[in-house]
């Protein structure tokens, strides 16, 4: 990777599949087709979403319980970018999946907007790990497909599949399906399925862990782009420090099994951010210094199985 | 050598091994029908229109009856997969039927619908019917999980659930099935025409039988043959090709 910022920031501009459009760089407004509807800043004073003392456990195919997630409580506050880190095993992702509602908690209550979740709702959506787009429709029958179960008419989702397509730059492969897509396309077509079904709050599993690094920075700068844009409530799990001091504004720490918030951190660096910078570097230190004894449970646990064995 | 080369090269060998078997009057013709005969036969039957009133009525009895399979397999299978009671005890019992040849049922289907064509579609119906409906209870299955979860997430439930997601996104799996289902039902046909005398390819088997004309049984089984393998091998192979290029289940 190079190490001049700059250098690697404008290369990953210009290789953006949209060709002609390596003049969208930050701090330039995004001229859209429509306007969609930036969140108002509400009211601060509820939070977004907020955990409260969530807890989960369940049975292993051994029949011990398992305790995953203790009694966490966090809130996001309207239009704010929070990213959680932690080690693998630590159940960041299982916590996005209970926020989604796609599974219940064990006890604790999850609330959006001051009424708790019940159930999955398109006030919150979630992109997951891998993805799960569906192959069997094309580009813009994916982006469409929140808004048709939406029942909203036909004129409406056209003209806000075509704002969704030209906002991740993607206009030129509405047609195309999922499988002729690259790593890095396929990602903006979740984003831009997620962002179609005006959700209140994204949450995003682990989008870019399976990206080069290229293709990553341009999807920071993006989804940086798209947030401030937005105005969207974000939480972010990763398992890459420097990744979630580079996009949040809050970084909220796990500790391994059972996953408990350790530490929280704010991010108080200026935007637009990028990875190489070296104040972030030096933040992403400082957290990962707190991580490293969480890291080092996780892997004497995945020894300590090995040696079981 | 190319891959057609090579068939053209084995056919045309087994081809001249047939003629000349045939040329050294080994066995009476009766017994070893040549293949100019049966070629003979096959350009009769192809001329006096035959062949093509048989392949027609077969045709349409497999087309009937296949898509009723279809629908009421896809039904019962997605009855069963989503009922723990019923795949407890209806999918055991379809599992274990499915190994009773269709043909099996003729006794019973003449007796409840008489010598029509529903006895002849039942046949047909019951052949292929357990497959399709096995392989949409282990499409469910099979699907990956979060193709379900990422439709729920968008906001699809209920019916919508299953037809705009869970449906297309176990394809690749209810393909098969189909498949497999078009190949039972294929040869559940052709023997109910065969014992039951309605036209259709089975019947002008036997008539070249009762007539001791092995050159048109030959024919008709080379008929049955082609026919068999251009829907196998045309249809269904490419479609299924073409949906694991899709779904990214090959490389």
């Amino acid at each position: 990777m190079s190490t001049q910022p700059h250098n690697s920031f404008s290369a990953a501009r210009i290789i953006s599949p949209s060709g002609g459009r390596a003049s969208l760089h930050h701090g330039k407004p995004f001229s859209p087709v429509t306007t969609i509807p930036r969140r108002p800043p509400a009211d601060v004073t509820v939070p977004k979403v907020a955990l409260d003392s969530i807890s989960l456990s369940y049975k292993t195919t051994s029949g011990e319980r398992l305790l995953a997630l203790d009694n966490i409580s966090l809130e996001v506050k309207p239009g704010e970018f929070l990213c959680i880190v932690g080690p693998s095993g630590c159940g960041k992702s299982t916590l996005l999946h209970l926020i989604a509602g796609l599974h219940p908690q064990t006890s604790g209550n999850v609330f959006v907007d001051g009424t708790p979740v019940n159930g999955p709702g398109t006030d919150r959506i979630l992109i997951f790990q891998e993805l799960g787009l569906f192959p069997w429709l094309t580009v813009a029958g994916n982006i469409e497909f929140g808004m048709k179960m939406k029942n909203i008419g036909k004129a409406e989702r056209e003209e806000k599949v075509q704002y969704y397509l030209r906002l991740v730059h993607l206009s030129k492969f509405r047609d195309s399906y999922i499988h002729q897509l690259s790593g890095g396309m396929r990602q903006r077509v979740a984003l831009a399925r997620a962002l179609a079904t005006d959700p209140d709050v994204l949450l995003m599993d682990e989008p870019f862990a399976a990206l080069d690094a290229q293709t990553r920075d341009l999807l920071h700068d993006e989804l940086e782009r798209i947030w401030a844009e937005t105005g969207r409530t974000i939480i972010f799990v990763t398992h890459n420090v420097r990744e979630a001091v580079r996009l949040g504004d809050r970084v909220a720490l796990l500790t391994f099994r059972p996953g408990r918030v350790k530490q929280e951190f704010s991010v108080n660096l200026p935007r637009p951010r990028h990875m190489e910078q070296p104040d972030v570097a030096r933040t992403a230190g400082n957290i990962l210094d707190c991580l490293r004894t969480e890291i080092n449970k996780s892997l004497e646990a995945e020894y300590a199985d090995e040696k079981n064995r | 050598m190319k891959k057609i080369a090579k068939q053209v090269v084995f056919y045309s060998a087994l081809l001249g091994l047939w003629a000349l078997l045939a040329k050294l009057h080994i066995w009476p013709p009766y017994l070893f029908p040549p293949p100019w005969g049966v070629g003979h036969a096959l350009w009769d039957g192809f001329a006096d229109h035959s062949f093509w009133i048989g392949i027609a009525v077969t045709m349409k009895r497999m087309l009937i009856g296949y898509s009723l399979s279809i629908v009421l397999g896809l039904i019962l299978g997605l009855a069963i997969s989503s009922n723990k009671f019923l795949e407890e005890t209806l999918g055991g019992l379809l599992v274990s039927l499915q190994s009773l040849p269709s043909i099996c049922w003729i006794p019973l289907a003449v007796l409840w619908f008489g010598l029509t064509e529903k006895a002849i579609l039942f046949v047909v119906l019951m052949g292929s019917l357990l497959s399709v409906t096995i392989a949409m209870e282990d499409g469910r299955k099979q699907m990956p999980k979060i193709y379900g979860m990422a439709g729920r997430n968008l906001g699809a439930s209920g019916f919508r659930l299953f037809w705009s997601v869970l449906l297309p996104a176990s394809l690749p799996f209810i393909v098969n099935g189909m498949k497999q289902g078009w190949a039972f039902a294929w040869r559940s046909l052709i023997q109910a025409e065969m014992i039951f005398l309605s036209l259709g390819l089975g019947q002008l088997l036997m008539m070249g039988r009762d007539l001791s004309d092995m050159n048109q049984v030959m024919a008709v089984m080379i008929v049955i043959i082609i026919l068999g393998f251009a829907v196998d091998g045309l249809i269904f192979r490419n479609l299924e090709r073409r949906l694991q290029l899709k779904y990214g289940l090959t490389t």
